[in-house]
């Protein structure tokens, strides 16, 4: 028999940077706090699965919060490494094995741009020799294409970039907590063009814990929790357009994100309509709105009436990355994924403060997009 | 590759054609499906086409900052740079620099053919890599 999963538990280290703490410091933070918050101890916890990207190896943290004699698995997915250890501390729980978990990320990258290299990605020395591997040059094509087929104009852009910083105001772990215009959006430096600066995300620095429970164990503990009804990771489909692809089918396809949000909603036995709150992958300004028809929630185009209706914002009918998302809180690559996870606990819990989304909410919707073609879908229940 | 030109930036990624050059691709035996770039000629697997050298410009960007070295080997002194995917018929869409155009007279769909690009090195040494420029000859 197959158990109900719970999440009992959240813990975040803020995002931005943190020059006297380590990543896995940080991720130490997260776990400490989940635990203090739900009134455990890490003699509780009978297993963890953690990752980070760029930070270490998430099972030395043992020194740190007790040498429990525990099985901790290290994660390394990744864009998808913090979605993945849900994934694995979520199956671990439905398998009946144990009856209380953990899934943390973390992560600290130096200042600028990503620097991949190639080989790890099974690409040739020259795409990267010659300037063509960068994240950054194909979120700019990706959207340049898509706005060319449906309608989205800059001005759009800007207003995804606008909302993401007015909610970051009012997330005390976001990064950039200061409004920022769409005049100064649309006119600051162009980074990869049509995206300027404020329009992408930065890699940063965070940590993100969570404590998974089977049903007894949640309803033993008596804590606010959210039911896990769908935890789904996907890989690319044939003709899909992804990070560092020197080259594309001229048949086009669907995509990760398009995969995974058709199987999680299927896991969950609920649809894109029935969803009250959405974190999606934003790494630059366009990708939320793509993200928005990828997983269901509109058709291509329709995000233009969305953004002039304010239906993403805070208020309205689907708020969307309601913490002010990647755009708002940087990318830690470990630790980003668990974050929209953690945004969705504190939302349906009542306890997000003054970005609080009105009204009864009851599901809420993940979803994390990385190289080389994966996403990472959860879907949550109050 | 025509006496003009120093030696290509590696292996299996173009060869002379005409007067400028083609870029090699591979074509799974099995499945007939096209991949660039191409795969080690040794790989018996699949064999070495040569793509069409004329298409259309598919997206763009530009790039704006000089990219972090490594893996770029480019010279340190930088210079804003075109890139894009070019769709060519029958064959696939393919990721390059755009070349001899003006940024703001890109456009989605405009014809582009294939040309050689000398490539600098960090050490001063030049090789030829590939690039797409506008195709005049080409019916609108």
């Amino acid at each position: 028999m197959s158990e109900d999963v719970f999440i009992v538990g959240v813990g975040i280290h803020p995002f931005g940077r943190t020059p006297g703490l380590s990543g896995l410091q940080q991720g130490v933070f997260a776990v400490r706090q989940a635990l203090d918050r739900a009134g455990l101890s890490w003699p509780d916890v009978q297993f963890a699965f953690g990752g980070s990207d760029a930070a270490g190896n998430a099972d030395t943290m043992v020194s740190e919060l007790g040498l429990t004699g525990i099985p901790f698995i290290n994660v390394a997915n990744g864009c998808a490494t913090g979605g993945s250890a849900m994934f694995g501390a979520y199956s671990t729980i439905k398998s009946g094995e144990f009856d209380l978990g953990l899934a943390v990320g973390f992560d600290k990258h130096p200042r600028g741009s990503f620097s991949p290299l190639p080989a790890d990605w099974g690409l040739p020395d020259w795409y990267g020799e010659t300037g063509l591997m960068l994240t950054t040059q194909f979120f700019a094509m990706k959207i340049r294409r898509y706005m060319s087929l449906y309608g989205i104009t800059p001005p759009m852009l800007g207003a995804v970039a606008e909302k993401a910083f007015a909610n970051g105001v009012l997330a005390d772990h976001a990064w950039r907590r200061e409004a920022v215009d769409i005049d100064t959006i649309l006119n600051s430096q162009m980074v990869s063009d049509p995206l300027t600066k404020f329009m992408f995300c930065s890699p940063g620095e965070g940590a993100v814990a969570l404590l998974l429970a089977s049903g007894r164990k949640a309803r033993e503990l008596g804590l606010p929790a959210v039911r896990l009804r769908a935890a789904a990771v996907r890989t690319r489909p044939p003709g899909s357009f992804e990070v560092f692809s020197p080259a594309l089918d001229l048949e086009r396809g669907g995509s990760p994100t398009s995969v995974a949000s058709q199987a999680a909603f299927a896991m969950a036995g609920v649809g894109p309509e029935d969803i009250d709150i959405a974190q999606l992958q934003d790494t630059e300004a366009g990708a939320e709105i793509m993200h928005m028809a990828e997983n269901g929630f509109c058709a291509d185009g329709d995000q233009a009436a969305w953004i002039a209706e304010g239906r993403t914002r805070i208020d309205g009918r689907l708020p969307v990355n309601t913490d002010g998302g990647c755009l708002a809180c940087g990318e830690p690559i470990g630790a980003s994924g668990l974050r929209q996870v953690y945004e969705n606990y504190v939302q349906l819990t009542g306890q997000a403060g003054a970005r609080q989304v009105p009204g009864k909410i009851r599901l809420g919707y993940s979803h994390v997009y990385g190289a080389p073609g994966v996403s990472a879908v959860a879907i949550v229940e109050r | 590759m025509p006496e003009t030109m120093s030696i290509p930036i590696a292996d299996d990624l173009i060869c002379p054609y005409g007067a400028g050059i083609a870029l090699l691709a591979s074509r799974d035996r099995a499945t007939g499906r096209l991949s660039f770039p191409a795969r080690p000629a040794n790989d018996t697997r699949y064999a070495q086409v040569v793509l069409p050298g004329t298409g259309r410009l598919w997206s763009w960007t530009v790039q704006r900052f000089r990219p972090k070295s490594p893996p770029y080997a480019g010279p340190e002194a930088f210079e804003p740079y075109a890139v894009g995917y070019i769709e060519l018929d029958d064959a696939l869409i393919v990721e390059a620099r755009l070349v001899d155009v003006a940024f703001d007279a890109l456009e989605i769909g405009m014809a582009m053919r294939v040309v050689p690009l000398p490539f600098m090195l960090a050490d001063g040494t030049s090789r030829t890599s590939f690039g797409f420029a506008p195709d005049k000859g080409a019916q609108a």
